[in-house]
């Protein structure tokens, strides 16, 4: 390895002040729009148009009490909020974020991603349990099992993307879909079904609404962390933000073409000197983030547009819809490359 | 081999680096005066009835029983997935043959699958 351990911290190190800010930027974001939806302004007060509102908000979780209950196992109910955090940082080190620009670049990439992504389970299901509260308790139970549920629809999207590409690495997934003309080889048009079947199990397993039965308010109080306060609640929020952000990352990286610029072919085609240069590099990047703004907008789109399921109908859908859907797609996809490889 | 996954390791360390540190922060920052009130588990203002620690039903296990047989399927078909491209080059009848054999098991995940959701196992209500 030629790379210095020096250079991969300080690029670590940049990925997980990346997320941070991010993060803070999705909660304003999110309670902005959800502001305009509902047609109220949001949080303006902070800073100008509320822009610090995130910063303050940190500030108070830090400066409150940590209030533990009784009879609550102390070592478990500070380990689970720090492996949420944990976990949801270490999964951004997979993107890919421009070309040859990727933390951690493996041949098992995606495997790696669905392996860290189902170890938040136990950070829920932990955190629920060591609370000693029925509401956490039942919080964290629903999570999980909702979670393991949509794991499987999940992994066999996942499949039918690997089985296009015939590679597990991030990168080379992403290079993959540079082939066809502009846009059409991203494989949200080879894949579609497989691109939505994902699309609604990322929903599902960042626990954003309509699946946000974990912390649903009307009927669970908070969920798995009604008993959490202070900075180990803001532990949790901010690895729900990054979750929520990691998966629009995951999302473009599989489907959209990750840092794939629309029309790259064409664009290096006309301007030769470009390839290899830093200024591609940050278009890619560009293109990227736009990407990914777009479907960090379609988390709280859908939120304030569909209503929450009921459990029932959730694991329903989960196990009797979504699960032979990714099955006969994974099935259909094997048959369609079967055919193209061999024909062409 | 090693070397590959040692970024995964240091964005680790960071991370947690970063977690402890905001547990430290706020427990030397934050105030601490807990009592008896404050410290009882949140029942919707109600004294709390016994432990959390209760029996819960016994769907949720069954759900994690089935997840697992299903989870440990799917990861079999992740080397099928990658070397797919492989058994096409390597002419008709590989293809035939492990799409037949993928195709049995899958038609066995399936059967598995109605099975269950015939016998009721997924009913929550």
């Amino acid at each position: 390895m030629e790379i210095s351990l020096l250079s991969t911290s300080i690029f670590a190190f940049l990925v997980v002040n990346a997320m941070l800010l991010s993060a803070s930027v999705l909660v304003y974001a999110e309670r902005r729009v959800s502001g305009f939806m509902q047609n109220r302004p949001g949080p303006n007060r902070v800073g100008p148009l509320g822009i610090l509102q995130p910063f303050a908000d940190v500030l108070k979780f830090v400066m409150k009490e940590d209030i533990q209950p009784a009879a609550s196992n102390t070592f478990i109910h500070a380990l689970a909020p720090v492996l949420m955090v944990v976990i949801a940082m270490s999964v951004a080190s997979l993107i890919p974020f421009a070309e040859g620009v990727v933390l951690l670049d493996i041949d098992v990439g995606v495997l790696m991603v669905l392996a860290l992504t189902s170890v938040t389970v136990y950070g829920i299901t932990l955190g629920g349990w060591s609370s000693n509260s029925k509401y956490s308790l039942l919080g964290g139970l629903r999570s999980a099992a909702q979670m393991i549920s949509y794991e499987l629809s999940m992994g066999l999207a996942v499949i039918s993307v690997v089985i296009i590409a015939g590679t597990m690495s991030l990168p080379g997934i992403v290079e993959d879909q540079a082939s066809g003309w502009a846009v059409l080889g991203w494989n949200a048009f080879r894949n579609p079904v497989g691109c939505i079947i994902f699309i609604v199990t990322a929903f599902a397993e960042t626990n954003r609404a309509p699946f946000d039965l974990p912390e649903a308010e009307q009927e669970l109080v908070g969920g798995y962390h009604t008993e959490y306060s202070g900075m180990k609640f803001g532990m949790f929020f901010l690895a729900e933000y990054v979750n929520w952000f990691v998966a629009s990352f995951i999302i473009v990286t599989l489907f959209f073409g990750g840092y794939l610029i629309p029309f790259q072919p064409l664009l290096l085609a006309a301007i030769p000197a470009l390839d290899g240069s830093l200024l591609l590099t940050l278009l890619q990047f560009g293109s990227l983030m736009l990407k990914v703004a777009f479907f960090a907008f379609l988390f709280i789109w859908v939120r304030w547009t569909f209503p929450r399921f009921k459990y029932n109908q959730l694991m329903d859908l989960g196990w009797k819809k979504m699960l032979p859907i990714a099955l006969a797609n994974t099935v259909v996809i094997a048959i369609g490359v079967a055919i193209f490889r061999s024909i062409f | 081999m090693f070397a590959d996954f040692i970024p995964l390791f240091v964005i680790i360390a960071i991370a947690l680096g970063l977690a402890l540190t905001l547990l430290a922060a706020a427990s030397w920052i934050g105030p601490k005066r807990p009592n008896k009130i404050k410290r009882t588990p949140y029942e919707s203002g109600m004294d709390p009835i016994g432990s959390a620690r209760e029996r819960y039903s016994v769907k949720f296990y069954l759900v994690a029983m089935i997840f697992i047989v299903f989870d440990v399927e799917v990861v079999f078909m992740y080397p099928w997935a990658v070397s797919f491209h492989d058994f096409i080059d390597a002419g008709l009848v590989a293809t035939v043959g492990v799409m037949t054999v993928v195709g049995l098991f899958v038609g066995i995940l399936t059967l598995g699958l109605v099975y269950d959701i015939k016998k009721g196992g997924l009913e929550f209500d």
